[in-house]
């Protein structure tokens, strides 16, 4: 049992199974986590909201509720009892939600996105909201109206993005587990940079109803957590049909936590599993220490009995320009919401309506946000909307027809996540170009509706390196199981960045 | 493919959204260079190709017609920037000339 001082190091799984046995109570977890977030925020700014005295007030009533299921002998939701940490793009009914923009501060949702009425469903109750890139729109959060957010493993560095808060909360145990979303490698481009696991869901899997839209044939909600066990948890509980959200799926889903197996003392748990390897994804200017990282990760997998071939994707690099027409496209008519009448900022220019409608969006949206609405504005405008929004279409199809004709031969991909570690802060603000193209490795999954996951895999120069895994669309359970045996067997996850100049707990 | 100021300002005009000078002298540079580079899209044969708008199969989701409850006028007031004195209406500029 942990001593009081490591109940933040917790995973939501062992959290839970604690709970359940009355070895901890959920009231002295959530005080833990406060004061870990009391003490580090100044350094790292994840959060944007903490919701210190409902998250003790939900403890307190969970643990009213352990103890009656106990003595009752009866079942006990499988979190309760555990904060949750939210994503700023997440609505949350009563609690400020932003989006990282200055055009909804002050927003308080009427009603809470169905993911996180799941959750709440299987007794999770809210920590905080954390940092993302405004609109999800971003590889470095960055973009926030509301600020940057550190690198708990070098805080000169970006956590990456967008949901970078939710990231660097997760690595420095300020949080049990998280939600992000993810457009075009949101969840597993932070994920990389802070020695965390990071889930994209098959598009379809799971609802996006109350979650603030960026690209609507993209977008996708996913675990952030600091193990494969709690990102199979977590999925498990927000999967599924949403008769609010049409585009997700009537497909069953299965017990991605049973489907993790055992590693037990199987010396080849992987025997059987062919791994392909995307050539094009060892893409000009990679990082040397991110190079070798993966491709050592790789032999593990072969070293576990995987049999590894290199496959071609032929079209990947065709994934960034695609998707970079067609993300913006999709966002400059979600966020024409964003007038200034029912909810959020208005600018009172003189003038008639659209002065003030021109003028509140001039004001409310940052720097990127204008880009892409502008880019997408251009892309589907008269006269271009072939040229662009048509053909990047045609080229997402031939992306897609890359991964069917690769999945026919093997049954996961594997590749880093992200070309490069961490960067700086402000290495790449001045050049959006460049800040695309960090993004490389993680637009095609979403172009396709396929899932990946990111989990740790090493270290380049001390700063953390994440190996992805693609999987069929609908076949998350094969990445996870693929992912957790890795993990098992190398335990990456298990270090902590310095913080306060004294490792953190690593074990 | 390189974008005029003249066409930045339209864009902007489109999308309803104020630019200050410096912004659009800015933004004429960066989204000329995007554009270059989403140029080698071009490369591509698409002609037999057909788009892809989604990825799911899911079309024409429909429902039974049953009415459920939906906001109550407080809660769908309650983000509003402007309402009239009663909090009947959300209250914006006069739209229709006199």
């Amino acid at each position: 049992m942990p001593t009081e001082t490591s109940l933040h190091e917790l995973s939501a799984w062992r959290a839970a199974e604690m709970l359940r046995m009355g070895e901890i109570s959920a009231l002295e977890l959530t005080r833990a986590l406060l004061d870990r977030i009391a003490e580090l925020e100044p350094k790292i700014h994840a959060y944007l909201t903490v919701t210190a005295d409902t998250a003790l007030a939900e403890a307190k009533h969970a643990d009213a509720l352990l103890a009656q299921a106990r003595r009752d002998g009866a079942d006990i939701a499988p979190l309760l009892g555990v904060p949750m940490t939210v994503k700023d793009v997440i609505s949350t009914e009563g609690t400020v939600t932003t989006a990282g923009s200055r055009i909804l501060e002050g927003f308080v949702p009427v009603y809470s996105a169905t993911v996180i009425e799941r959750l709440h469903a299987a007794g999770a109750h809210l920590l905080g909201k954390t940092n993302p890139d405004e609109f999800a729109m971003g590889s470095s959060t960055e973009n926030s109206g509301y600020g940057v957010t550190y690198n708990p493993w070098d805080l000169t560095r970006v956590p990456g993005g967008s949901s970078g808060g939710s990231a660097a909360a997760m690595t420095a145990d300020q949080g049990v587990f998280a939600l992000g979303t993810d457009t075009g490698g949101s969840v597993r481009q932070p994920a990389s940079f802070t020695n965390t696991v990071g889930l994209r869901p098959s598009y379809g899997r799971v609802s996006r109803w109350g979650v603030i839209a960026f690209a609507s044939s993209l977008d996708q909600v996913g675990p952030m957590t600091k193990d494969v066990r709690d990102a199979a948890l977590i999925l498990n509980l927000i999967a599924g049909r949403d008769a609010r959200d049409s585009t997700t799926v009537d497909l069953a889903v299965p017990d991605f936590v049973a489907g993790l197996g055992d590693v037990g003392g199987a010396s080849l748990p992987l025997h059987g599993l062919r791994v392909g390897v995307p050539r094009e994804y060892f893409v000009e200017g990679m990082a040397a220490g991110v190079e070798s990282t993966t491709r050592a990760a790789i032999a593990h997998l072969e070293s576990l009995g995987a049999t590894v071939r290199e496959v071609s994707l032929p079209h990947t690099e065709y994934a960034l320009p695609t998707y970079y027409i067609l993300a913006p496209a999709e966002a400059s008519a979600n966020l024409a919401r964003y007038d200034g009448v029912k909810y959020g900022l208005r600018a009172n220019v003189p003038g008639d309506v659209w002065d003030v409608t021109r003028a509140t969006r001039g004001r409310g949206f940052g720097p990127e946000v204008k880009r892409r609405i502008m880019l997408g504005t251009y892309a589907l405008s008269a006269g271009y909307y072939d040229a662009y929004y048509v053909k990047a279409q045609k080229a997402r199809t031939l992306i897609k027809r890359d991964f069917d004709r690769a999945f026919d031969e093997v049954d996961v991909l594997v590749s880093a996540t992200s070309p490069t570690p961490p960067f700086r802060v402000g290495a790449m603000i001045d050049d959006p170009l460049q800040m695309y193209l960090a993004d490389v490795l993680t637009l095609a999954q979403p172009l396709a509706g396929i899932p990946a996951i990111t989990l740790p895999a090493g270290f380049s120069d001390g700063l953390p390196v994440g190996m992805q895994i693609m999987a069929r669309a609908f076949d998350e359970a094969k990445m996870l199981r693929v992912a957790y045996v890795y993990e098992q067997t190398t335990g990456w996850h298990k270090r902590k960045p310095m913080l306060n100049g004294a490792p953190a707990h690593s074990s | 493919m390189s974008l005029t100021r003249a066409q930045v300002a339209h864009i902007a005009e489109l999308a309803r959204l104020d630019l200050t000078e410096p912004e659009i002298e800015r933004m004429t540079e960066q989204l000329s260079a995007i554009l270059d580079y989403a140029e080698r899209l071009n490369q591509l044969d698409t002609d037999a190709i057909p788009p892809t708008f989604g990825v799911i199969p899911n079309q024409n989701v429909m429902r039974p017609d049953i009415v459920t409850p939906s906001l109550t006028r407080d809660q769908v007031l309650q983000n509003a920037p402007d309402t009239d004195p009663n909090r009947e209406f959300l209250r914006v500029r006069a739209i229709l000339e006199e």
